[in-house]
This record gives C-alpha cells, structure tokens and sequence, in this order.
C-alpha cells in the first residue's frame, strides 16, 4: 500500500502556509542555474508555474499539445476568478472564502490546502493587474465584483465573458517574458506519453512531436504536470476538443496514486444536445444565473406542447412557471452550486416537465432582468454570451428564454497530492485540474482559475525548491539511460500496435459509445446496479477497442487519429476506475450523487461516519484491481454540517 | 443538405498541395462546419483514405486554433465569429465549398490545412508583455483606472491570435494583431512605463519575420472574427512615432 503523507505544517491554520515558508528549503541562485524543471501544460497553472520558476532562475523546458501556449484551455474560462479582497464590503474574507469552498465541496477536501488558496486568492488579483489583465471596473476606477453560485458575498473578479482568456494572456505573457529572457525553453505541438522515474524519482517525459511524429525524450531534475482535467472520458463535455487525462493516466501507471476519480462536476447552464454528430456541448456562464431566472412549466400539458413545438415559451403565464431552485432553495434560489441545480433540473426534466424538442432542457429567462436593469445593462453584462448562443442556437435570448441543460464540465478528482502539490512519485507535482486537491466533492464557480493560478504562481514555486535543495549537486540527466530507452520503447510499442491493428471501427465511434456508457452510469445519478453494468461494459468496450480500432495513417508527420486513439485508450481505463471509485463510495456527497442515498425530497445523504476520506486509488498492474488508499479528512476549524441552501445561515 | 467540399490537400511541409473533391450527402444545417468535417473525416477513415487535418480545439470561438480560408474568407461567410462557430445553415443545398489553410509566407502549410503561426508566438516574446515578475505587487485597486480606458484594453485583449488578419491582407501584414496587444498595454497605467521600448521591438520582429506593410485596405478588421478595430493600427503608429522621435533626441 502507498502510505499517504499529507505533509500539513505545524501551526494554527492561519499560520501554516507562513511557517512552511519560514523553514522550508532554499536553493541559492547559483545552484538554480543547474537544475531542471519540465512543466507540462501551458493552461493557467502550467504558464504560471513555468513563468514563475523561470524568473527564480531555474531551467524550464514547458510543453504543449496546441501550437502556442496561449490556446490551452483555460482560454475558455467564461465567468470570473474568486478572491477575498471585499472590496465591495459586504463582509468577505479569507476565512470565509474557505469555509465557502469547504463547504461547497461537501466536506471532502483538505482544510489546510483550500486555506492556502484563499490566503494567496488576494495576491492573484494583483499579479494580473500588474500583467495588464483588463478586468471590469466601476467608473470610479476601481475593480468590479459579480457573484457565482453557493456564496452570499460578491467576491467574483470578470473580465467580460472572457475572464479566462485574459488570465490565461496574463500568464503567457509572463512566460514569453521568461522564454526572452532564455529560462524557459517553450516546446509546443508536443504530447507528453509517458513519465520517466529514475531510482525512485521523476526525472523526465517521453512526448511525440505531432508535426514530425518523432518519439523524443526529455530529462530534467523535477516534472511538474500541470495537464487540465480528464472531463472528455464523457465524450461530449464543455472541455476543448484535446483535453484528455492520459498524461495524468501515464503517471497513475509509474506509481501516483489517483484522488477521488468519481468526483466530476456537472455544470447546470449548458446549451443542450441537439443531434448525434454534436462534437462538443456549450457553457453559457454561471454568471448568468446572477439575472436569469430558471424555470419549468408549472404544468405538464403545457412541457408536452412545448415539446411538440404547439407552444412558445413567452406563451405560459407567470402564474404557470415553476422557478423551481426559487421554490425550492428560498435563501440561494438561482444561485445554488452546480451540483444542486444540475440535480434540480434533472429532476424536473425526468419527471416530464422539461422543454426544447427532446424534452430536456429548461429555462434560463432574462425577461424580468431586461425589464428591471434594461436590455442595454444585460447586453454590457451578458452580450458576447447572448451571441454565442444565438449563433449556435438561432434565437434571440434577448426574447425568448435561453435553453439550458447541464453537462459535463469539470473534473474534482485527480493525482493525489500532498500539501506540497507532491504526488507520491518524489519529483512529480501536480497542479490545476490535473490534481485532485482543492475543491472536495464539488467545485465553487470561479474557483478554479483561482487554484490554477494559486498553485503555478504562489504554490509550486516554493515547494518545488524546497525539493530541489538537496538536489543540487545532481548532475543534469541525460536521456540515453536505460530507463528513458526502455519508456521509449514501450510507447512506441503502443503506438505501432494501435497503428498495425488493421481494424475497422473509428475511434471516435469507440469514444462516443463510452461517452454514452459514462453519462448513463457514472453521471448525475449513480447507483449500485449501474456501476457494476458499467464496469461490466466499459471492459468489454476496452476488449473491443485493441482488437478492432482503426487508424489510418504511421507514426511519421501529422496523424491526428493516433493522438486521439492513445486519449481513448487511457479514457477506457480511467473511466472503470471512475465507475469504481462510484461504486465504493456509498452516500451521496457533491457532484457524486448515489439515488440509494437521498432523501424523500431528493436531497444528498452523507456518511460522514464511513466517508469522510479522499478515495488514493493505486496502480498495481494491468491484470490486477487497483488498491484503494484512504486519506482520511479531519476538520478542526469548521464545524461539519449538512449543506444547507434553503436558508441563508452558513 | 448535399455539399461538394473542395479542399487543399497537402501531405506535409514541404510537398506539392492541391485541390481534392468531395461529395458529403445529408449534411445537418444544425451541425456546425466543424461537425461536418468530422463526418467527412469518418467517412474517409471508413474507406481507407486519409483523413483531412485542420486544427481546433475549444469549439466555441476562443482558442484561436481553428483556421480555415472558405469560399475566400478566413473563417467563411459569416460575420464576426470564427470557423468553430460558423454554422452549416448559412449554406444551401448544393453548393460548392472551397477550403483552404491560410495562405501567407510567415505561416507556412505544415499539413493540409493546418498552418505554423509560430511567428506570433515570436513577436509576443520580443516585447509584448509587462515585465513584472510574481510576486511583490501593490494592492489591485492601488491605481484607479478610468473604466473607458479599462474597456477599450479589454477590446484590444479580445485579440485570439488565430492570424485571420495576416491571412485576410494581401500583404500579409500583422499590424492588427500586434497593433491590438500594443494598444491593450498602453491604455493601461501599468503598461506605458515600457510602452516605447515594447512598440519598437514588436515591429521590429515583424518585420523581420516577413509580415508585410500595411496599406489601409482595413480587409484585416472586416475579417476579424473578434471585430477588433483599426484605430488600433492608428494608435500604435502613434506609439511608434513617438518612441522614434524621442530616440532621435
Ligand atoms: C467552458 C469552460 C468555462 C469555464 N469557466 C470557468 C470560470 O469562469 N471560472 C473558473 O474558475 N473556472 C472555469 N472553468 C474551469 C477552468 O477553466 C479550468 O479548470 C482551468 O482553466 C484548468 O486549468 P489548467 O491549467 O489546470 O489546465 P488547462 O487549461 O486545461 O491546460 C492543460 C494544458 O496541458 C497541456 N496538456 C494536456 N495534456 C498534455 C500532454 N499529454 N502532453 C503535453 N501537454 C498536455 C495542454 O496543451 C494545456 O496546455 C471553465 C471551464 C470550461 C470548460
Ligand atoms: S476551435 Fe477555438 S476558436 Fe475555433
């Protein structure tokens, strides 16, 4: 068994991150000349930890898979980033930040990690004005605020509907400064496919130049991954085309144990399904929810005719809406977290009252905010959202209600780590999506640009020198080792069998059908009898997959179908551990919702007496079942309670 | 729908590319263009052919990575949206499609309709950022900024980089796309303090790097899909100027 350390400094929990700065390692700055970093991942946490290591003076190589840094999916990033300035007094602060991401979370995160965020949250809103990150600001000058679901304070920083782009901009702006400046040296159209441990410790990456197709090897002193979330193993989801988890699945294979691989957040404002060529599903930011209203027919004649298309939404009088997160959750109403609302319209949906052609989708309406605020204050809030969807949709939101559905969007679990954002490989970090840490059960909006960029500019940084220290006189590796040599040959033995299959079917039609498969038994509600069908079939789908996949192409220059065949190949592993994860995990907690446990109106049960643990599952082989870890969660400054969003009481 | 897609086929860097036609029956006008290439693709996995490569990545008109010239416009017909967003119910019942990767020397064809745009990456890297390092930074709300000057930098950020400017000019010029991160930096107080320095490295990169003059044909702001401005053009001249005279002195 793994032994998991958590490391938690000494001290009371405000004082912890402070005293782990105080005594931990340094490496002088001669010494940082000679030794390498490999950040993999080019999002928020990649560019920033990239950058960040490059000015302290250390050698970074940074990869990614598109063809500028810039375009990581964290470009995507539509409402806002959090932080505990309380700047528009109304009673905000660090501690309750915390407690507000504890709590979202359902209590299955690490106390002394989300106080740290939302310690450095405050210096994450200076960093980007300093890079130039135009947020919205008040015509006083100072910075605007908005508020995001499962909080009473406004505590959102936005940059239009594009807060993600302008962060991300930020920090590559900082890391082409380094790249200039020659500490970071940039590496794009690259994939990671395996991780290389010498002696115990992570001390390189194989990648595949996807223009060239050469299989080429990288060493360094420390390899932090910073590669997003596996959120695809869904097929459709609002994650970019080439997210995927397998640079995180490679690592779970060398030994780091995965977190909490159940623990996927279901975003309640999408625009809906529409066909099944659909590639990918749309986010129309949970910002909205600030001034649109959500709602249902009161009556099911009325749903049914919608369906049919007999009856136009603006047609059903006030009388006949149900607001339903209103009536039922009174103090948060359309802001509840993502995990309740997702919920509370599938629940309306499956009891028959949902609208659009399929029946599943309801409304998001913005009439009463145009009515109160004018069209022109919702169109300086909203507009770039309000166009995406009318091109994608062909309705004007600003006349007939929005239509909305959830759907897959983030993922909580990842590689486990400890306070130092260590996996259990020494000289592996984690940072962003790609670990497991901050946000439990369940993720608070805009919470996580603020953890991508709390771990790449404030974490990592320290922690990863604090390794190093003892490291200097490590000379720098070189790459025709045996264990590079060996990992070479083993990816490469992957990628000829994938292509020398001679199959028949494309792996796309293998993805869609695990999408599928996933959504069914390992979505929004899970239960018993569904887990184990999943397992069930997801092996048969694997079986299916090596014996019958296609692709075109060799492994020389551009071929798309193999990077997207070894994405699949690794969805189809990690979605059992998923499904397992689900199937071990009895009570409903967060975006993790098992129907045996709820109660008569619907709502999560916890067991806080069985559960209260992070899930470390590990790798032992590809015949044998992984092991399952226990981390278990001890909360000493927050007193443990049931959610509660009827009333406003925290 | 029934379309015929004639498309660029180049098998890599260095090799001859040409135009190929394809027929695609029962074509969605819900599914998006990029939908319908994925369906094309299927089908000529299916019959042993090689697939079409382009590249794409967040789908919904942010990343910048998708690139396609259509019909003889960098992201096709419509208005202000990339080819992501653009939609199969802007075209009829058998029409002719033509696809083509952006054509301009300093984004060369690396495979189809896939194009390197490196060259971007390399102004940025000359001069196109703040040079503040983490860390050691005053409170966000130290200097107020007035909220027009914060929205017309914000218009300038919304720049994705994606090239259509350079691929819609017929000289090739980048002068939106760098024009757009120079002005988003000297509207704001904590970009000026560089803001010389940064206007004369970034051109000086461009030019290098063999993006053409511009000569005020504004065909890069009638194709940007993020309906960035040429007073940006205009206030980077400025910029430039101002740094040379000051040079001069
Ligand atoms: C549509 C949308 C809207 C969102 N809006 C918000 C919001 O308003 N507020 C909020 O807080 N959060 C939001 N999120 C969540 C947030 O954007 C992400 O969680 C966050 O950006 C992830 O950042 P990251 O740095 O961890 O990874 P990513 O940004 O996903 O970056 C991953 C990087 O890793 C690279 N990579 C991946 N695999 C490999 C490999 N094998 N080899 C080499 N490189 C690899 C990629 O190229 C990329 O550079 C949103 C998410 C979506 C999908
Ligand atoms: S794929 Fe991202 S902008 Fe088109």
């Amino acid at each position: 068994m793994a032994t998991l350390k958590s490391k938690i400094p000494e001290g009371t929990l405000a004082e912890k991150w402070t005293n782990y700065k105080a005594h931990q390692n340094l490496v002088n700055p001669a010494n940082k000349r000679k030794l390498e970093v490999i950040v993999v991942g080019t999002g928020l946490a990649g560019a920033a930890a990239a950058a960040s290591l490059g000015e302290l003076g250390f050698k970074v190589k940074n990869f990614c898979i598109q063809d500028s840094p810039r375009r990581a999916h964290s470009i995507a990033a539509q409402g806002g980033i959090n932080a505990a300035k309380n700047y528009p007094n109304d009673g905000d602060s660090i501690y309750r930040l915390f407690y507000d991401t504890i709590k979202g979370g359902d209590y299955r995160s690490r106390e002394a990690n989300v106080y740290r965020l939302a310690e450095v949250s405050n210096n994450i809103i200076d960093q980007c004005v300093a890079q130039g990150v135009p947020f919205a600001r008040e015509y006083g000058g100072l910075l605007d605020n908005r508020s995001f679901g499962g909080a009473l304070v406004s505590r959102t920083f936005y940059a239009r509907g594009q807060t993600g782009q302008q962060l991300l901009l930020g920090a590559y702006s900082a890391l082409s400064k380094e790249v200039s400046r020659g500490s970071v040296e940039m590496y794009v159209r690259r994939e990671m496919l395996d991780l290389v441990i010498i002696d115990g410790r992570a001390r390189g990456i194989i990648t595949r130049n996807t223009v060239t197709g050469e299989i080429e090897r990288f060493a360094a002193h420390a390899v932090v991954l910073a590669t997003g979330g596996y959120g695809n193993v869904f097929f459709l989801s609002t994650n970019a085309m080439n997210s995927n988890g397998s640079a995180a699945w490679q690592c779970y294979k060398r030994g780091a144990v995965f977190g909490n691989p159940c623990m996927v957040q279901i975003h309640p404002t999408c625009i809906p399904v529409h066909g099944d060529y659909q590639s990918k599903l749309t986010l129309m930011s949970e910002s909205l929810r600030n001034d649109g209203r959500i709602w249902v027919p009161k009556n099911k004649e009325d749903a049914e005719k919608i369906q049919k298309g007999q009856l136009k939404p603006t047609e059903i009088k006030e009388e006949d809406r149900d607001y339903y997160l209103e009536r039922r959750y009174p103090a948060f109403g359309n802001l509840v977290p993502r995990d309740v609302a997702s919920r509370a319209a599938k629940e309306r949906c499956d009891a028959g009252y949902g609208v659009g052609n399929t029946g599943l989708a309801v409304y998001l309406d913005f009439k009463h905010a145009i009515e109160r605020l004018g069209k022109e204050v919702i169109e300086a809030r909203y507009g770039n959202l309000f166009q995406m969807y009318e091109k994608i949709v062909d309705e004007n939101p600003y006349e007939t209600p929005m239509m909305i559905y959830p759907a897959i969007h983030y993922t909580m679990g990842g590689i486990w780590v400890d306070y130092e954002l260590q996996t259990t490989i020494p000289g592996l970090f984690a940072a962003g999506e790609a670990n497991f840490s901050d946000h439990g059960a369940n993720r608070l909006g805009a919470s996580a640009l603020m953890q991508g960029l709390a771990d790449g500019y404030f974490v990592i940084p320290y922690t990863v020198q604090n390794y190093l220290a003892d490291q200097i006189n490590v000379p720098f590796f070189k790459t025709d080792l045996p264990e590079f040599e060996q990992a070479e040959k083993e990816v490469r033995d992957k990628l000829e069998k994938l292509l020398n299959n001679n199959g028949s079917t494309t792996v796309d039609t293998f993805h869609k059908k695990l999408g599928l498969l996933m959504w069914d038994h390992v979505g929004m509600a899970r239960n018993k009898e569904g887990l184990e069908e999943a397992i069930k079939e997801i092996r048969a789908l694997r079986d299916a997959f090596w014996k019958d996949v296609k692709v075109p192409g060799s492994l020389k220059g551009v071929n798309v179908e193999l990077e997207k065949a070894t994405r699949v190949a690794d969805f189809l592993e990690l979605g059992e551990l998923m499904a397992m994860d689900a199937l071990n995990r009895e009570e409903s907690c967060g975006g993790h919702f098992r129907e045996e446990y709820q109660t008569e109106e619907g709502e999560a049960v916890r067991n806080d007496k069985d559960y209260m643990f992070v899930s470390a599952w590990e790798y032992k082989g590809s015949d044998q079942e992984p092991v399952l870890n226990k981390e278990s969660l001890k909360y000493e400054y927050i007193e443990v309670k049931t959610r509660n969003y009827k009333e406003a009481k925290s | 729908m029934n379309l015929t897609l004639k498309i660029w086929r180049q098998p890599g860097p260095d090799e001859k590319g040409k135009f190929v036609n394809y027929p695609i029956s029962d074509v969605s006008p819900e599914s998006s263009f990029l939908e319908m290439m994925d369906v094309l693709n299927e089908q000529l996995i299916a019959k042993g052919e090689e697939p079409v490569a382009f590249d794409h990545d967040c789908r919904e008109g942010i990343c910048g990575m998708c690139s396609m010239y259509i019909n003889g416009r960098p992201h096709g017909p419509d208005d202000a949206i990339t080819t992501c967003q653009l939609h199969m119910r802007k075209f009829k019942d058998g029409d002719t499609i033509t696809i083509e990767p952006w054509r301009a020397k300093p984004f060369p064809v690396i495979k189809d309709l896939i194009v390197d745009r490196s060259s971007f990456d390399e102004i940025i890297q000359a001069g196109g950022f703040i040079s503040v390092d983490t860390g050691g930074i005053p409170d966000a709300n130290a200097i107020p900024i007035p909220k027009l000057n914060a929205d017309l930098a914000m218009d300038a950020a919304s720049c994705i980089g994606c090239g259509a400017c350079v691929a819609a000019c017929k000289n090739a010029s980048a002068m939106l796309f760098v024009s757009a991160k120079v002005s988003q930096f000297a509207l704001l107080p904590q970009g000026k303090i560089e803001a010389k320095r940064r206007v004369q490295k970034m051109v000086a990169k461009m030019d290098e790097l063999g993006f053409g003059n511009c000569t005020n044909t504004y065909a890069c702001e009638a194709e940007c899909p993020k309906e960035i401005k040429v007073t940006n053009i205009a206030r980077m001249n400025r910029e430039f100027f101002a740094a040379k005279v000051r040079a001069e002195k």
